[in-house]
Protein backbone atom coordinates (compact mmCIF):
# COMPACT_ATOMS: atom_id res chain seq x y z
CA UNK A 1 0.00 0.00 0.00
CA UNK A 2 2.81 2.61 -0.74
CA UNK A 3 2.51 5.61 -2.05
CA UNK A 4 5.54 7.19 -3.75
CA UNK A 5 4.07 9.84 -4.32
CA UNK A 6 6.23 12.93 -4.63
CA UNK A 7 6.58 16.63 -5.61
CA UNK A 8 9.89 18.37 -6.32
CA UNK A 9 9.88 22.11 -5.80
CA UNK A 10 13.35 24.03 -5.67
CA UNK A 11 14.77 27.54 -4.68
CA UNK A 12 15.78 28.25 -8.13
CA UNK A 13 12.13 28.05 -9.52
CA UNK A 14 11.18 30.28 -7.39
CA UNK A 15 13.86 32.43 -8.50
CA UNK A 16 16.06 32.25 -5.80
CA UNK A 17 19.93 32.52 -6.66
CA UNK A 18 21.75 29.41 -4.76
CA UNK A 19 24.33 27.25 -6.30
CA UNK A 20 22.56 23.70 -6.99
CA UNK A 21 25.02 21.90 -4.11
CA UNK A 22 24.51 24.15 -1.65
CA UNK A 23 20.86 24.28 -1.39
CA UNK A 24 19.63 21.59 1.43
CA UNK A 25 17.36 18.81 0.11
CA UNK A 26 14.63 18.11 2.24
CA UNK A 27 12.19 14.68 2.37
CA UNK A 28 8.98 15.78 3.81
CA UNK A 29 6.94 12.94 4.93
CA UNK A 30 3.31 13.74 6.06
CA UNK A 31 -0.37 11.95 5.31
CA UNK A 32 -2.38 15.14 5.16
CA UNK A 33 -2.41 17.22 2.38
CA UNK A 34 -2.68 20.13 4.47
CA UNK A 35 0.60 19.74 6.39
CA UNK A 36 2.56 18.74 3.10
CA UNK A 37 1.51 21.97 1.28
CA UNK A 38 2.70 23.90 4.29
CA UNK A 39 5.81 22.00 5.44
CA UNK A 40 6.95 22.80 1.66
CA UNK A 41 6.11 25.89 1.17
CA UNK A 42 8.13 26.48 5.34
CA UNK A 43 10.66 25.21 3.44
CA UNK A 44 10.81 26.75 -0.07
CA UNK A 45 10.76 30.06 2.14
CA UNK A 46 13.88 28.92 3.91
CA UNK A 47 15.76 27.89 0.47
CA UNK A 48 15.55 24.47 0.60
CA UNK A 49 14.84 21.76 -2.16
CA UNK A 50 11.93 19.70 -1.05
CA UNK A 51 10.50 16.52 -1.99
CA UNK A 52 7.30 15.40 -0.24
CA UNK A 53 5.88 11.49 0.26
CA UNK A 54 2.48 10.61 1.78
CA UNK A 55 4.03 7.93 4.17
CA UNK A 56 6.91 6.06 5.70
CA UNK A 57 6.58 3.62 2.37
CA UNK A 58 6.72 6.03 -0.09
CA UNK A 59 9.70 7.85 1.91
CA UNK A 60 11.93 4.62 2.06
CA UNK A 61 10.73 4.44 -1.57
CA UNK A 62 12.40 7.55 -2.55
CA UNK A 63 15.18 6.95 -0.19
CA UNK A 64 16.30 3.88 -2.20
CA UNK A 65 15.55 1.88 1.40
CA UNK A 66 12.27 -0.12 0.79
CA UNK A 67 12.21 -4.00 1.33
CA UNK A 68 13.58 -5.52 -1.44
CA UNK A 69 13.30 -2.73 -3.87
CA UNK A 70 13.92 -3.36 -7.34
CA UNK A 71 13.97 -0.79 -8.64
CA UNK A 72 15.83 2.26 -8.04
CA UNK A 73 13.85 5.14 -10.71
CA UNK A 74 12.36 7.27 -8.60
CA UNK A 75 14.84 7.65 -6.15
CA UNK A 76 15.59 11.18 -5.03
CA UNK A 77 19.20 11.60 -3.86
CA UNK A 78 21.53 13.57 -1.61
CA UNK A 79 18.44 14.18 1.38
CA UNK A 80 20.31 16.66 3.93
CA UNK A 81 16.96 16.14 5.99
CA UNK A 82 13.84 14.32 6.62
CA UNK A 83 11.00 15.97 8.36
CA UNK A 84 8.44 13.11 9.15
CA UNK A 85 5.21 13.24 11.28
CA UNK A 86 4.48 10.71 14.06
CA UNK A 87 1.32 9.75 13.28
CA UNK A 88 0.65 8.41 9.79
CA UNK A 89 -1.37 5.19 8.97
CA UNK A 90 0.74 1.94 7.87
CA UNK A 91 4.18 2.82 8.85
CA UNK A 92 4.58 5.52 11.76
CA UNK A 93 7.16 8.47 11.94
CA UNK A 94 9.04 6.46 14.57
CA UNK A 95 9.12 3.44 12.27
CA UNK A 96 10.04 5.21 9.71
CA UNK A 97 12.91 6.73 11.67
CA UNK A 98 14.05 3.53 12.79
CA UNK A 99 13.87 2.30 9.62
CA UNK A 100 16.24 5.41 8.33
CA UNK A 101 18.71 5.08 11.46
CA UNK A 102 19.15 1.30 10.48
CA UNK A 103 20.09 1.12 7.22
CA UNK A 104 23.89 2.10 6.35
CA UNK A 105 22.91 4.36 3.56
CA UNK A 106 20.25 6.49 6.00
CA UNK A 107 21.84 6.68 9.15
CA UNK A 108 23.63 9.64 8.76
CA UNK A 109 20.78 11.77 7.32
CA UNK A 110 19.14 13.60 10.68
CA UNK A 111 15.55 12.97 11.01
CA UNK A 112 13.24 15.51 12.69
CA UNK A 113 9.80 13.88 13.60
CA UNK A 114 7.23 16.51 14.37
CA UNK A 115 4.05 15.89 15.91
CA UNK A 116 0.46 17.67 17.05
CA UNK A 117 0.40 15.49 20.58
CA UNK A 118 3.27 16.62 23.27
CA UNK A 119 3.66 13.43 24.76
CA UNK A 120 7.37 12.86 26.67
CA UNK A 121 7.32 9.36 26.13
CA UNK A 122 6.91 9.67 22.77
CA UNK A 123 9.28 12.51 22.66
CA UNK A 124 11.86 10.78 24.48
CA UNK A 125 11.42 7.40 22.12
CA UNK A 126 12.15 9.32 19.02
CA UNK A 127 15.13 10.92 20.40
CA UNK A 128 16.45 7.99 21.71
CA UNK A 129 15.83 5.94 18.52
CA UNK A 130 18.46 8.61 17.06
CA UNK A 131 15.79 11.87 15.77
CA UNK A 132 17.59 15.47 15.59
CA UNK A 133 14.75 16.82 16.78
CA UNK A 134 11.28 16.54 18.09
CA UNK A 135 8.75 19.47 17.37
CA UNK A 136 5.21 20.14 17.70
CA UNK A 137 2.92 21.25 15.29
CA UNK A 138 1.88 23.73 13.82
CA UNK A 139 5.30 23.94 12.44
CA UNK A 140 5.79 27.75 12.02
CA UNK A 141 8.79 29.50 10.06
CA UNK A 142 11.10 30.02 13.25
CA UNK A 143 11.15 26.23 13.67
CA UNK A 144 11.88 25.66 10.10
CA UNK A 145 15.04 28.36 10.37
CA UNK A 146 16.34 26.72 13.61
CA UNK A 147 16.17 23.50 11.52
CA UNK A 148 18.09 25.07 8.97
CA UNK A 149 20.72 26.31 11.12
CA UNK A 150 21.11 23.01 12.52
CA UNK A 151 21.71 21.48 8.76
CA UNK A 152 23.97 24.18 8.15
CA UNK A 153 26.55 23.56 10.90
CA UNK A 154 26.35 19.70 9.46
CA UNK A 155 26.39 20.01 6.40
CA UNK A 156 28.97 22.31 6.26
CA UNK A 157 26.80 24.72 3.80
CA UNK A 158 27.72 28.33 3.39
CA UNK A 159 24.61 30.91 4.83
CA UNK A 160 26.35 33.99 3.48
CA UNK A 161 27.40 34.94 7.10
CA UNK A 162 23.65 34.64 8.75
CA UNK A 163 23.32 34.05 12.81
CA UNK A 164 21.04 31.43 13.89
CA UNK A 165 19.06 32.97 16.51
CA UNK A 166 17.05 29.92 17.48
CA UNK A 167 13.51 30.13 19.24
CA UNK B 1 -16.38 51.45 -3.45
CA UNK B 2 -13.46 52.42 -3.84
CA UNK B 3 -9.96 50.60 -3.30
CA UNK B 4 -8.59 52.12 0.27
CA UNK B 5 -12.23 51.29 1.35
CA UNK B 6 -11.77 47.62 0.51
CA UNK B 7 -8.66 47.10 1.87
CA UNK B 8 -9.83 49.06 5.08
CA UNK B 9 -12.73 46.44 5.38
CA UNK B 10 -10.30 43.87 4.74
CA UNK B 11 -8.27 44.50 7.56
CA UNK B 12 -10.81 44.87 9.81
CA UNK B 13 -12.82 42.04 8.64
CA UNK B 14 -9.48 40.00 9.26
CA UNK B 15 -9.02 41.36 13.05
CA UNK B 16 -12.94 40.95 13.83
CA UNK B 17 -11.86 36.99 12.92
CA UNK B 18 -8.91 36.83 15.36
CA UNK B 19 -10.73 38.87 17.93
CA UNK B 20 -13.36 36.64 17.62
CA UNK B 21 -11.09 33.78 17.69
CA UNK B 22 -12.22 32.14 14.70
CA UNK B 23 -8.96 32.20 13.58
CA UNK B 24 -5.21 31.87 15.48
CA UNK B 25 -1.52 32.85 14.86
CA UNK B 26 -1.30 29.71 12.46
CA UNK B 27 -3.40 32.07 10.04
CA UNK B 28 -0.91 34.80 9.98
CA UNK B 29 2.13 31.98 9.52
CA UNK B 30 0.32 31.32 6.38
CA UNK B 31 -0.38 34.71 5.20
CA UNK B 32 2.86 35.28 5.84
CA UNK B 33 4.32 32.88 3.81
CA UNK B 34 2.06 34.30 0.48
CA UNK B 35 4.05 36.19 -1.82
CA UNK B 36 4.10 36.92 -5.25
CA UNK B 37 5.43 33.93 -6.33
CA UNK B 38 2.82 32.15 -5.03
CA UNK B 39 0.42 35.03 -4.41
CA UNK B 40 -2.74 32.06 -4.39
CA UNK B 41 -1.31 29.99 -1.44
CA UNK B 42 -3.37 30.93 1.96
CA UNK B 43 -6.41 30.02 -0.58
CA UNK B 44 -4.85 26.96 -1.94
CA UNK B 45 -4.24 25.70 1.62
CA UNK B 46 -7.28 26.73 2.94
CA UNK B 47 -9.94 24.88 -0.33
CA UNK B 48 -7.39 21.50 0.64
CA UNK B 49 -8.73 22.04 4.18
CA UNK B 50 -12.45 22.19 3.13
CA UNK B 51 -12.01 19.86 0.50
CA UNK B 52 -10.76 17.32 3.48
CA UNK B 53 -13.17 18.51 6.17
CA UNK B 54 -15.99 17.79 3.62
CA UNK B 55 -14.73 14.30 3.75
CA UNK B 56 -14.20 13.98 7.56
CA UNK B 57 -17.25 14.93 8.25
CA UNK B 58 -18.94 12.42 6.12
CA UNK B 59 -16.63 9.77 7.63
CA UNK B 60 -17.72 10.75 11.20
CA UNK B 61 -21.43 11.40 10.68
CA UNK B 62 -21.50 7.35 9.41
CA UNK B 63 -18.82 6.05 11.87
CA UNK B 64 -21.29 7.50 14.68
CA UNK B 65 -24.43 5.90 12.83
CA UNK B 66 -22.79 2.29 12.71
CA UNK B 67 -24.43 -0.18 15.24
CA UNK B 68 -21.26 -0.75 17.21
CA UNK B 69 -19.42 2.41 17.25
CA UNK B 70 -15.54 2.23 16.72
CA UNK B 71 -14.16 4.72 19.03
CA UNK B 72 -10.55 4.11 17.53
CA UNK B 73 -11.70 5.44 14.41
CA UNK B 74 -13.99 7.82 15.56
CA UNK B 75 -11.14 9.38 17.10
CA UNK B 76 -8.30 9.09 14.39
CA UNK B 77 -10.83 10.73 12.49
CA UNK B 78 -11.24 13.77 14.85
CA UNK B 79 -7.15 13.85 15.27
CA UNK B 80 -6.87 14.27 11.67
CA UNK B 81 -9.46 16.79 11.95
CA UNK B 82 -7.73 18.24 14.79
CA UNK B 83 -4.72 18.71 12.71
CA UNK B 84 -5.79 20.02 10.24
CA UNK B 85 -8.34 22.61 11.65
CA UNK B 86 -4.77 23.37 13.87
CA UNK B 87 -2.71 23.94 10.68
CA UNK B 88 -4.77 26.45 8.70
CA UNK B 89 -5.13 28.58 12.64
CA UNK B 90 -9.00 27.56 12.31
CA UNK B 91 -9.21 27.92 16.59
CA UNK B 92 -12.44 27.24 16.86
CA UNK B 93 -12.85 24.11 14.87
CA UNK B 94 -9.49 23.01 16.57
CA UNK B 95 -10.92 23.36 19.94
CA UNK B 96 -14.29 21.50 19.47
CA UNK B 97 -11.81 18.62 18.19
CA UNK B 98 -10.02 18.49 21.46
CA UNK B 99 -13.52 18.35 23.22
CA UNK B 100 -14.49 15.57 21.00
CA UNK B 101 -11.70 13.75 21.64
CA UNK B 102 -12.31 13.48 25.47
CA UNK B 103 -15.98 11.88 24.76
CA UNK B 104 -13.94 9.10 22.29
CA UNK B 105 -12.19 8.32 25.06
CA UNK B 106 -14.28 7.85 27.31
CA UNK B 107 -16.64 5.72 24.51
CA UNK B 108 -19.54 7.34 25.03
CA UNK B 109 -21.85 7.59 21.80
CA UNK B 110 -24.48 10.62 22.33
CA UNK B 111 -21.49 12.99 23.39
CA UNK B 112 -19.76 11.93 20.58
CA UNK B 113 -22.81 12.65 18.93
CA UNK B 114 -23.25 16.57 20.25
CA UNK B 115 -19.77 16.96 19.32
CA UNK B 116 -20.10 16.24 15.68
CA UNK B 117 -22.66 18.74 15.41
CA UNK B 118 -20.55 21.41 17.67
CA UNK B 119 -17.72 20.77 14.76
CA UNK B 120 -19.96 20.52 12.50
CA UNK B 121 -21.08 24.28 13.41
CA UNK B 122 -17.76 25.56 14.06
CA UNK B 123 -16.54 24.68 10.48
CA UNK B 124 -19.39 26.03 8.37
CA UNK B 125 -19.15 29.32 10.52
CA UNK B 126 -15.27 29.38 9.73
CA UNK B 127 -15.58 28.32 5.93
CA UNK B 128 -18.15 31.27 5.39
CA UNK B 129 -16.23 33.74 7.00
CA UNK B 130 -13.41 32.68 5.38
CA UNK B 131 -14.91 32.53 1.90
CA UNK B 132 -16.36 36.10 3.09
CA UNK B 133 -12.70 36.63 3.16
CA UNK B 134 -11.62 35.53 0.13
CA UNK B 135 -14.07 37.69 -1.63
CA UNK B 136 -13.15 40.29 -0.55
CA UNK B 137 -9.66 40.09 -1.91
CA UNK B 138 -10.63 39.47 -5.09
CA UNK B 139 -12.73 42.40 -5.55
CA UNK B 140 -9.77 44.37 -4.10
CA UNK B 141 -6.87 42.96 -7.14
CA UNK B 142 -10.36 43.20 -9.31
CA UNK B 143 -9.83 46.85 -8.66
CA UNK B 144 -6.43 46.96 -9.03
CA UNK B 145 -5.45 46.86 -5.41
CA UNK B 146 -3.54 44.52 -2.93
CA UNK B 147 -3.69 43.06 -0.04
CA UNK B 148 -2.73 44.81 3.19
CA UNK B 149 -0.40 43.46 5.51
CA UNK B 150 -1.65 42.38 8.66
CA UNK B 151 -0.18 44.33 11.77
CA UNK B 152 0.42 41.95 14.56
CA UNK B 153 -0.13 44.63 17.43
CA UNK B 154 -4.22 44.09 18.00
Amino acid sequence: MAAASSSSSSAASMGLDFEHEKVPHVLAVDDSFVDRKIIEKLLIKSACKVTTAEDGHGALELLGLADGQQNFANTVSNVNMIITDYCMPGMTGYELLKRVKESPKGKEIPVVVVSSENIPSRIEKCLEEGAEEFLLKPLRQADVKKLKCHLSEFQNLSDEGRICLGR
Amino acid sequence: MEVGQMQRQWVDYTKSLFLEGFLDGQFLQLQQLQDESNPDFVVEVVSLFFEDSEKLLNDLTRALEQPTVDFKRVDAHVHQFKGSSSSIGAQRVKNACIAFRNFCEEKNTEGCVRCVQQVKHEYYLVKSKLETLFALEQQIMAAGGSIPMLELNF
